[in-house]
C-alpha cells in the first residue's frame, strides 16, 4: 500500500507516513527532539512556532493529554512527526494526543521512519520542510518544491506571532505543586508585597511563570514589542526575558528595549531571552547545525562547578568568541562546548540558554529562579 | 580490593560478573593494583588476568578478614558484588577489620548501607524527605507480626524479610494462616530475624530508576524501567520495558527528582543505585518501595538497554573521578555526565525453570523465582515484546500465534481466566489466547491490573495475527509488529524456509539500528546493533580491516539451569582469543546479564534473539568467515544443522559429527568399533517397548527423552511401576520423540573429561572425579582435579579413550566426555563435542584457558601453534561444588538426581583433597561443623559401608543421633547413639531436634529413584531453612570425615596466581 502523505525536505528527501492529526499541510523548519516524555509540553511550547518537530521516542500519546500540561494557550508549531501514535492510558489524561492536535488544527504524521529522519537532520542540519497530511493530493516533487519556496525563519521576528497581545498578571505564590492533581500539595498563599517583574512574552511558557511566581515574584506579562518607556511605566522591580521562537537577530525591538533597560533593572533571560540579552550587550548569535532539542543535555555551571542535566530547545546560540568583556561565561554545554549561560559584570543581569523551568525535562537547574529572586 | 558475588543464585546471577569485569578492567587501566575475591570459578572476573591477585575462596567473613590481613588493601569496593558483597563489607566494618587494617570502604559507606537496608532507618529517612512509604511495620517475632497485621487492618499483606537475597522468604498473605507460615519462613531467612509487614500495593504500577552519582553530587538517571507486571510480582520475575511508557513528564520528573533526593538522603557517595517506586494507577499516589545502594540486576539491564556502562563508570567514580571527567564510550566525544536518550523500546522477560521443580508452586509473587532473563530491542513496543518472548528459547516464536499457543485452544474459558488471574510464567501466552477468543483489554486489565497501554498492544497483536495474508503489505506490517518467520509460516501453513524465501524475494528484510545512547543526536562509534523492520534506514555494515577475518560467536541466550554462565564464559573467551589473534569478532546474544553482551567484549555486538531467522539475517548481512556455535550451550547448537544447510561456514567440529555423538545408533556403532564399553541400552516409543528393554538389561535403568540438556526429565527407575509413571509424564516434554533407556551403573564412580583437539592432536584439559556416585547429574555433583581414587591404569584408559573419541568424531575444538567406572571397567556415558559446564573450572584449576585455545584451533590453528603441548599436572587439589535454589522453592525436595537442579557453583583450592573438599562445602554455604550433633539416616544399601565412618565421627566427638532403623544397626556394632522418632511416629523427632539446635549436621542418603517419604522431605526442608549442612552421599561423608581428622592450622588463603605459579615451576 503506497503511502500518500509525507514530509518533504528542501534537500529533496521525502519521508512517508500516515496522518494522525489535523488533515492539512504545513510549511516548517524540520527539527528533532530526543526527550522520552513531554510531547504535550513540546507541542504547546511557543518556541516551536514555525517548526515541524520530529520526536525520536517511538511510542507517543501513551499517557494522553491534560489542560494542566499546556505550556501556552495554543499549539504554535507547524507540524509533528512520530513513529507510533497511541491511545492514552493514564489517570491524568483528559483527551488523547491525536484529539489535541486536531482540536488546534495541527497536522501530524505517524509511522514515519523517525530514526532515519533524525539521522538525516543530524547530518544535513535543520531543514525547510513541507508536511503533507491534507486530503488534497500533493506529489512528493511538489512537496519538495514547496519546501524550497519556504522562506524559513532566519532574520524574522517570530515572537510577534506567538505573543499574547493581552498580557496577563500572576501573583506570587508560596508553591506550585509538582503534580497539580495531588490535592494535599495545593495549599498556598499569595505574597502581595513580592517584587514585581515585567516579563517579556516572546512566547513564554507557563512553567516559567509558575517557577517565577513560586520563587516569589509578582509578574506582569507584557507582549513582545513593548518598549522601554511602557515597561518602566509599570514600575517593575525587575525584567524577565522569556523563551521564544526563531532567530534572535529578528527581534530588533526587544534587543533595543533590553539595551536601554540594562543596568536600570535586574534582568534574567531564558533561551531566546538569553540570546536577546547577549545581543543587547554586543555579542553575536549564530545558527547551530541542528540545534539542541531534548531533556538530557549536561550543562556545567562554571561558577560553582556543578553539572545539571537540562531541558533544551534552541536552534540559535550565542557565539562564544563574540562575548564582550563585560559578559562573563557562566555555563557551558558539556556535549559541544557551546554557550549555555552568561552574566553581566556590572549590571545585575544573567541569562541561560537552557530551560531551568524544564517542562518537559529535569528540574536540576530550578534554583536559578531563586538566584534571580535573591537579587532583590 | 574488589568483592564478587559468589555462586550464581536465584536473585543474584551473572550480572555481577559483568559488573566485576567492567570494574576490574577500568581500575586496572587506571593503574590500580587489584585483589579480587570470588568463589565462583565460572566468572570472567576470576580469570587470572583481570586482577593482580585473584582469591577463589569462600565468601565468608573469616576468609575475607584473612585476605584483608594478607593484602592490606587501601580500599574495599563492595558495590559491584551484589547483596553478598554488601553484607560482607558491612560485617567487616562492624567487626573492626577495616579499621584495624586501615581499609577505606569506597563507593558506599556503612551508614548508607544500613540506612538503605534497615527498614526503620529507611522509613525515617524517607519521611524526612516527605516521600511516602507503604504503611508497614518491622517485626521480629510472630506476636509482633500479628499485631502489625491488625494495625494495617486489611488483607492481603506483603511480607519481606530484611537482609536477604532476591526477596528470599517473602510472600503475600491473604489470610492469617498464610500470614503465619510466611512470617516464620521470613524470620528464618533474614540475617537479623526481621520481617517487614506491609500494606498491599497489589496492582499498582511499578517503576525503577537507575541513578548514577559522583562525589560532587552530580547525578543522572541512566534509565527508567517500567514493569508490565504490576506490584505483587517481584521485579526480577516481571516483564519490564525501558524507558517507562505510561508516565507523563510531570510524573516522571517528580519521580526523578525524588530518586535523586533519596540518593542524597541515604548518603550514597558515588556509583550506581536503583530506586523502586509504586504508583497507584487510579490517583497517581506514589510510594517508594526500596533503594539499593549498589549496582544491581537492573543496572545490568539498564547498561545493556542504553549503552551506558554503569559498573565501569561506578568503579571509576568510586576512586574519585567525576561524571564530567569521564567520556561516553559509545560516542567518544560527549561526556558520561548525561542521561541516555532511547529511540527504541527495550523489553526484558524472565526465564523460569519450573519444569525442574514440579512440586514447587509456579505462582509468581514477591519472592523471585526466575533463573535468568532475555532482553530484546525493537523500534516499537510490539516488535520489542515479540522479540523478547522468542529470545527465551522456551518454545515460543513470539507472542502467541505459534504451535505452542495452539495447545491453549482446548482450554476452557474458566481455565483461561484462572491462569490469567494467577501470575505465572506462561501468563502472557494465555492472555494471547484470551484476546483470540474476543476478550477485551479492559477485561484482562480487571484480571491482571496490567496497564491498558500494554494490553491494547497485545490485543492488537492477537487481532492482527488472524488477519495476516501472504501479501507484501500484510507481511511487511506483520514484520513491523515483530512477528517471526516461524509465526507467519505457522499462520499461513508454510514452512519457515518457504516463508523466508518468499519474504526475501519480496525484499522484506530487516534493517539494523544502533544503541547509541543519544537517539541519533551524535555519531556513535561503537557498533552495538539490533534488528528492526520499523524503518528503511540501515546502518552501513563496516568493512573488516585488510587481512582480518570476520568471526562470529553465538552466545547462549538467557541463563537457565543446565545452561548458565559457564557457556557465556566460553563465548567470551572465544571472542577474546580471536580478537587477540587479529580477527574481527561479532557476538550475537540476548542475555543482558552477561559479559558477552558488553559492547567492548567483541568488535561488534548484535543484541538479537538466538533463532535461526535472526542469526541467519545477521550472517547474510555480515558474511562472516566463520561461526562458532559450539560454545553457547544447546541454544545455538540447536541452530547448527539449519545454519550449515543455509551455507553458513561453521567452525570446528562439524554439525554432522556433533549429531553423530548425539545419535544413539551411530554412536553405539562407533563405540563398538573402537572398543569402548557402554551400559546396555535401548530406545522405546511405548511402555511396551520399554518393558521389553528392561527385561533384556534389567533394573535399575536410567530413562530420559532424547536430545536434552541439563538432564531434563531424566530419572533412575528401579521397578516397573515407576517406569509406567515415568512414561505418562514424559510425554509432556518429549514431544513425541523416543525415550532412551540405559542400564544404570550402581556404585560407579563418575568422571568428567574436558579436552581440546585441533583435528589431529588432542590434549586433555583435566580429568575430574565426581564425589557423588553415578546417577546424580554431573552439573550437580562435586568433583575434584586431579581424580582421587582412580588407578593409573584406569586413568591411562580414560586418556586413550579420549584421544580415540576425538579422532573418530573428528573433533576440532572443545570436547567433554563423561565416563563411569565400575570395578575398574571404564564405561562411556556421554560425549559432547562442544563447550561444557566444567571448562571454566578446569581452566581455573590448571591455568590453561581451554576455551581460548579451542577457539583458536577452530579458527584454523594447531595445538602446537597455540602453545598447548600436553596435559598439565597440578601440585594441588581443586574442588567444584554445586549450589542449589531449593530455598526459593518451598515444598521442593532437595534430593539430587540425574535431573540437574543447581544454579551455580563454587570452587576451592588446597594442597590436600580433604581440605579442599571442606573448603568447597564452606564456599557452597554448607559448612561442615567441627563438633556438635549429627543426625544419621541411611538407606539400607549404605548401612554397612557407613559404619566405620560413623564410628570415626563419634571418635571425633560428635554426638550421633539416628532413627530407629539406622540406630539399631549402629547399636549392634557397638556405637552409642541417641534414637530419634520418625516424624509421624512421635516426639522428639528430627524436626524438634533441629528446632532445639541440637543437630548441626545431617547425613542422609536417600534411595535414588524412589519417591522420598514425606518425612525425609520435611526434614531436609527444615534443615535447609536452618542452614544445616546435609551430606547425601557416603563418598562425600568419607572425604569430610578424613578432613575433620586432620584439621587445618588456622585459615590459609592463597591467590590463584600463586597456585598457578607452582604449575609452571614444578
Amino acid at each position: 500500500m503506497k503511502r500518500k502523505h509525507f514530509l518533504a525536505l528542501a534537500d529533496g528527501s521525502v519521508f512517508y507516513g500516515v496522518p494522525c492529526g489535523a488533515p492539512c499541510d504545513a510549511l516548517g523548519e524540520a527539527v528533532f527532539n530526543t526527550g522520552h516524555t513531554g510531547y504535550q509540553e513540546i507541542v504547546s511550547d511557543p518556541s516551536y512556532a514555525g517548526q515541524t518537530v520530529v520526536l525520536s521516542a517511538p511510542e507517543i500519546g501513551n499517557y494522553g493529554c491534560t489542560p494542566l500540561d499546556m505550556e501556552s494557550r495554543s499549539l504554535f508549531l507547524s507540524g509533528l512527526i512520530v513513529r507510533r501514535m497511541n491511545e492514552p492510558s493514564n489517570w491524568r489524561s483528559r483527551e488523547s494526543f491525536r484529539e489535541l492536535l486536531c482540536r488546534f488544527g495541527k497536522p501530524a504524521l505517524s509511522d514515519v521512519d523517525t530514526r532515519a529522519l533524525v539521522l538525516h537532520l543530524r547530518r544535513t542540519g535543520s531543514q525547510r520542510s513541507f508536511l503533507h497530511a491534507g486530503d488534497e493530493p500533493v506529489t512528493p516533487e511538489e512537496g519538495v518544491a514547496r519546501a524550497r519556496q519556504f522562506a524559513g525563519l532566519d532574520g524574522i521576528d517570530m515572537t510577534s506571532r506567538v505573543t499574547d497581545p493581552n498580557g496577563s498578571y500572576w501573583e506570587a505564590r508560596s508553591s506550585f505543586p509538582r503534580e497539580p492533581e495531588r490535592k494535599e500539595e495545593t495549599a498556598m498563599f499569595f505574597d502581595k508585597e513580592a517584587p514585581l517583574l515585567a516579563a517579556f512574552d516572546f512566547g513564554i511558557k507557563r512553567s516559567i511563570l509558575r517557577s517565577l511566581s513560586a520563587a516569589g515574584f509578582r509578574i506582569r506579562v507584557v507582549p513582545s514589542g513593548t518598549n522601554a518607556g511602557e515597561i518602566l511605566a509599570l514600575k517593575p522591580d525587575g525584567l524577565f526575558l522569556s523563551n521564544g521562537p526563531g532567530d534572535p537577530a529578528g527581534v530588533r525591538g526587544g534587543i533595543e528595549t533590553v539595551r536601554s533597560l540594562l543596568g536600570k533593572l535586574p534582568i534574567m533571560g531564558i533561551c531566546l531571552g538569553h540570546q536577546i540579552l547577549a545581543t543587547a550587550c554586543g555579542a553575536q548569535t549564530g545558527r547551530l547545525k541542528f540545534g539542541h532539542h531534548g531533556c538530557n543535555h549536561p550543562v556545567k555551571n562554571l561558577l560553582d562547578d556543578t553539572v545539571a542535566i537540562t531541558s533544551q530547545n534552541h536552534n540559535f546560540a550565542v557565539v562564544k568568541d563574540s562575548l564582550p568583556p563585560e559578559l562573563e561565561l557562566t555555563h557551558v554545554n558539556l556535549n559541544d562546548g557551546t554557550v549555555e549561560g552568561i552574566r553581566h559584570q556590572k549590571a545585575r543581569a544573567f541569562s541561560v540558554q537552557f530551560h531551568p523551568e524544564a517542562a518537559p525535562g529535569p528540574h536540576d537547574a530550578a534554583n536559578l529562579f531563586r538566584r534571580f529572586r535573591e537579587m532583590f | 580490593m574488589l568483592v564478587g558475588a559468589g555462586p550464581i543464585l536465584i536473585g543474584q546471577g551473572c550480572e555481577f560478573d559483568y559488573s566485576g569485569v567492567q570494574a576490574c578492567k577500568a581500575l586496572r587501566a587506571e593503574g590500580y593494583e587489584i585483589a579480587l575475591v570470588n568463589s565462583n570459578p565460572a566468572t570472567i572476573m576470576t580469570d587470572p588476568e583481570f586482577a593482580d591477585r585473584t582469591y577463589i575462596e569462600p565468601m565468608t567473613f573469616d576468609t575475607l578478614a584473612e585476605i584483608i590481613r594478607r593484602e592490606c588493601p587501601d580500599a574495599l569496593l563492595p558495590t559491584l558484588g551484589g547483596q553478598t558483597a554488601l553484607n560482607l563489607a558491612l560485617r567487616l566494618e562492624d567487626e573492626g577489620v577495616l579499621r584495624r587494617f586501615h581499609v577505606e570502604l569506597i563507593g558506599v559507606k556503612a551508614e548508607a548501607i544500613r540506612r538503605a537496608e534497615d527498614r526503620d532507618q529507611f522509613k525515617t529517612a524517607m519521611k524526612g524527605l516527605g516521600i511516602e512509604v507503604p504503611l508497614s511495620f518491622s517485626v521480629h517475632s510472630e506476636e509482633s507480626g500479628l499485631a502489625a497485621a491488625e494495625k494495617i487492618g486489611r488483607w492481603p499483606l506483603i511480607l519481606r524479610p530484611g537482609f536477604t537475597l532476591g526477596g528470599s522468604g517473602g510472600g503475600i498473605a491473604h489470610n492469617e494462616e498464610e500470614f503465619k507460615t510466611i512470617l516464620r519462613r521470613g524470620l528464618d531467612a533474614s540475617l537479623n530475624r526481621e520481617v517487614l509487614v506491609e500494606e498491599s500495593l497489589l496492582g499498582w504500577k511499578e517503576f525503577e530508576l537507575e541513578v548514577i552519582r559522583d562525589r560532587q553530587n552530580r547525578s543522572a538517571i541512566v534509565c527508567s524501567i517500567e514493569n508490565i507486571d504490576p506490584m505483587g510480582i517481584h521485579t526480577g520475575d516481571s516483564v519490564t520495558v525501558a524507558p517507562a511508557q505510561t508516565l507523563s513528564d510531570r510524573e516522571y520528573q517528580a519521580m526523578r527528582d525524588d530518586s535523586l533526593r533519596v540518593m542524597d538522603a541515604i548518603g550514597v557517595e558515588t556509583g550506581g543505585s536503583n530506586v523502586q517506586w509504586a504508583v497507584d494507577p487510579e490517583t497517581g499516589r506514589r510510594v517508594i518501595i526500596e533503594m539499593n545502594p549498589r549496582v544491581s540486576r537492573s543496572s545490568a539491564l539498564a547498561s545493556k538497554a542504553t549503552g551506558f556502562p554503569i559498573a565501569k563508570i561506578a568503579a571509576l567514580l568510586a576512586v574519585g573521578y567525576t561524571l564530567d571527567e569521564l567520556r561516553n564510550d559509545i560516542t567518544e566525544t560527549t561526556p558520561a555526565c548525561f542521561e541516555p536518550a532511547l529511540d527504541y523500546i527495550v523489553t526484558k522477560v524472565p526465564r523460569f525453570t519450573f519444569e525442574k521443580f514440579p512440586a514447587a508452586d509456579s505462582t509468581l509473587g514477591t519472592q523471585m523465582k526466575s533463573v535468568g532473563e532475555a532482553m530484546a530491542i525493537g523500534r516499537t513496543f510490539k516488535e520489542s515484546f515479540q522479540k523478547a518472548l522468542r529470545s527465551l528459547d522456551t518454545g515460543h516464536d513470539g507472542f502467541g500465534a505459534d504451535a505452542w499457543n495452539d495447545r491453549l485452544a482446548s482450554w476452557s474459558d474458566e481455565k483461561i481466566e484462572q491462569e490469567i488471574r494467577r501470575p505465572n510464567a506462561e501468563r502472557y501466552f494465555v492472555i494471547h489466547e484470551a484476546f483470540r477468543r474476543g476478550k477485551t483489554p479492559e477485561e484482562i486489565h480487571n484480571w491482571t491490573q496490567i496497564d491498558l497501554y500494554f494490553l491494547r498492544k497485545m490485543a492488537e497483536l492477537a487481532g492482527s495475527a488472524s488477519a495476516i495474508t501472504l501479501s507484501p503489505d500484510s507481511i511487511r506490517d506483520a514484520k513491523e509488529d515483530g512477528f517471526s518467520d516461524r509465526q507467519l509460516a505457522h499462520l499461513l501453513h508454510m514452512t519457515e524456509g518457504q516463508l523466508r524465501a518468499w519474504r526475501r524475494e519480496q525484499g522484506i528484510t530487516p534493517v539494523y539500528g544502533t544503541v547509541d545512547t543519544c537517539a541519533g543526536e551524535f555519531a556513535a562509534l561503537t557498533p552495538y546493533y539490533y534488528s528492526t523492520y520499523n524503518g528503511e534506514y540501515d546502518e552501513p555494515v563496516s568493512r573488516c580491516a585488510e587481512g582480518k577475518r570476520k568471526m562470529m560467536v553465538l552466545g547462549g541466550g538467557p541463563n537457565r539451569i543446565g545452561q548458565g554462565i559457564e557457556f557465556d564464559y566460553c563465548c567470551v573467551h572465544a571472542a577474546f582469543a580471536l580478537r587477540q589473534a587479529g580477527d574481527e569478532v561479532i557476538m550475537v546474544n540476548c542475555n543482558p546479564e552477561t559479559v558477552s553482551t558488553d559492547y567492548d567484549t567483541s568488535d561488534k555486538l548484535y543484541f538479537e534473539p538466538l533463532t535461526f531467522e535472526n542469526v541467519l539475517d545477521i550472517c547474510e548481512r555480515e558474511k562472516p568467515d566463520g561461526v562458532i556455535l559450539q560454545f553457547g550451550g544447546q541454544t545455538p547448537l540447536n541452530l547448527a544443522d539449519a545454519l550449515a544447510e543455509a551455507g553458513v561456514p561453521i567452525l570446528g567440529t562439524s554439525p554432522r559429527d556433533i549429531d553423530a555423538a548425539e545419535d544413539r545408533d551411530l554412536f553405539r556403532a562407533l563405540m563398538q568399533k573402537i572398543g569402548i564399553a557402554q551400559p546396555e541400552s535401548g530406545i522405546a516409543h511405548t511402555i511396551e517397548e520399554a518393558m521389553a528393554i528392561t527385561q533384556r538389561i534389567g533394573f535399575p535403568v536410567l530413562v530420559r527423552p532424547s536430545f536434552v540438556l541439563g538432564g531434563r526429565a531424566m530419572v533412575i527407575v528401579y521397578n516397573e511401576k515407576y517406569l509406567r509413571k515415568y512414561f505418562e509424564e514424559a510425554e509432556k516434554v518429549s514431544e513425541g520423540r523416543p525415550i532412551l533407556i540405559d542400564r544404570f551403573l550402581e556404585h560407579a564412580v563418575e568422571v568428567d573429561v574436558d579436552a581440546v583437539s585441533d583435528g589431529s592432536e588432542t590434549v586433555i584439559g583435566a580429568i575430574m572425579e565426581h564425589v557423588e556416585l553415578a546417577g546424580i547429574h554431573s552439573g550437580d555433583s562435586a568433583c575434584s582435579i586431579p581424580p582421587r581414587s582412580l588407578s593409573p591404569k584406569v586413568i591411562e584408559t580414560i586418556r586413550r579413550y579420549t584421544r580415540e573419541l576425538a579422532r573418530s568424531l573428528r573433533v576440532c575444538g572443545l570436547m567433554n566426555i563423561q565416563f563411569a567406572i565400575q570395578n575398574d571397567t571404564v564405561y562411556m556415558i556421554e560425549v559432547n563435542p562442544r563447550a561444557s559446564r566444567t571448562v571454566p573450572f578446569v581452566s581455573k584449576s590448571t591455568g590453561i584457558p581451554l576455551a581460548k585455545k579451542a577457539a583458536l584451533c577452530m579458527a584454523g590453528r594447531s595445538l602446537r601453534e597455540v602453545g598447548l603441548s600436553g596435559e598439565v599436572r597440578i601440585p594441588y587439589v581443586t574442588f567444584k561444588e554445586a549450589v542449589f535454589p531449593f530455598a526459593k522453592f518451598p515444598g521442593t525436595d532437595i534430593v539430587l538426581s540425574p535431573e540437574m537442579k543447581s544454579t551455580g557453583e563454587v570452587m576451592s583450592i588446597e594442597f590436600s583433597d580433604t581440605h579442599a573438599y571442606l573448603k568447597s562445602q564452606e564456599a557452597a554455604g554448607n559448612m561442615i561443623p567441627q563438633k556438635g550433633g549429627v543426625f544419621v539416616s541411611l538407606r539400607d544399601a549404605d548401612k554397612k559401608d557407613a559404619l566405620p565412618l560413623v564410628r570415626e565421627l563419634e571418635q571425633l566427638g560428635f554426638q550421633i543421633y539416628a532413627t530407629q532403623g539406622t540406630g539399631a544397626e549402629l547399636y549392634n556394632s557397638g556405637l552409642q547413639c541417641q534414637a530419634v522418632f520418625k516424624i509421624h511416629d512421635g516426639r522428639p523427632n528430627i524436626l524438634d531436634l533441629l528446632e532445639e539446635e541440637k543437630i548441626q549436621w545431617i547425613v542422609n542418603t536417600p534411595n535414588p529413584g524412589a519417591v522420598s517419604k514425606v518425612d525425609e522431605i520435611r526434614m531436609r526442608a527444615a534443615a535447609l531453612m536452618k542452614g544445616i549442612p546435609i551430606t547425601t552421599t557416603l563418598s562425600a561423608l568419607e572425604i569430610a570425615v578424613r578432613g575433620l581428622k586432620t584439621p587445618e592450622e588456622g585459615k590459609i588463603v592463597r591467590s590463584l596466581q600463586e597456585y598457578h605459579q607452582r604449575v609452571r615451576t614444578e
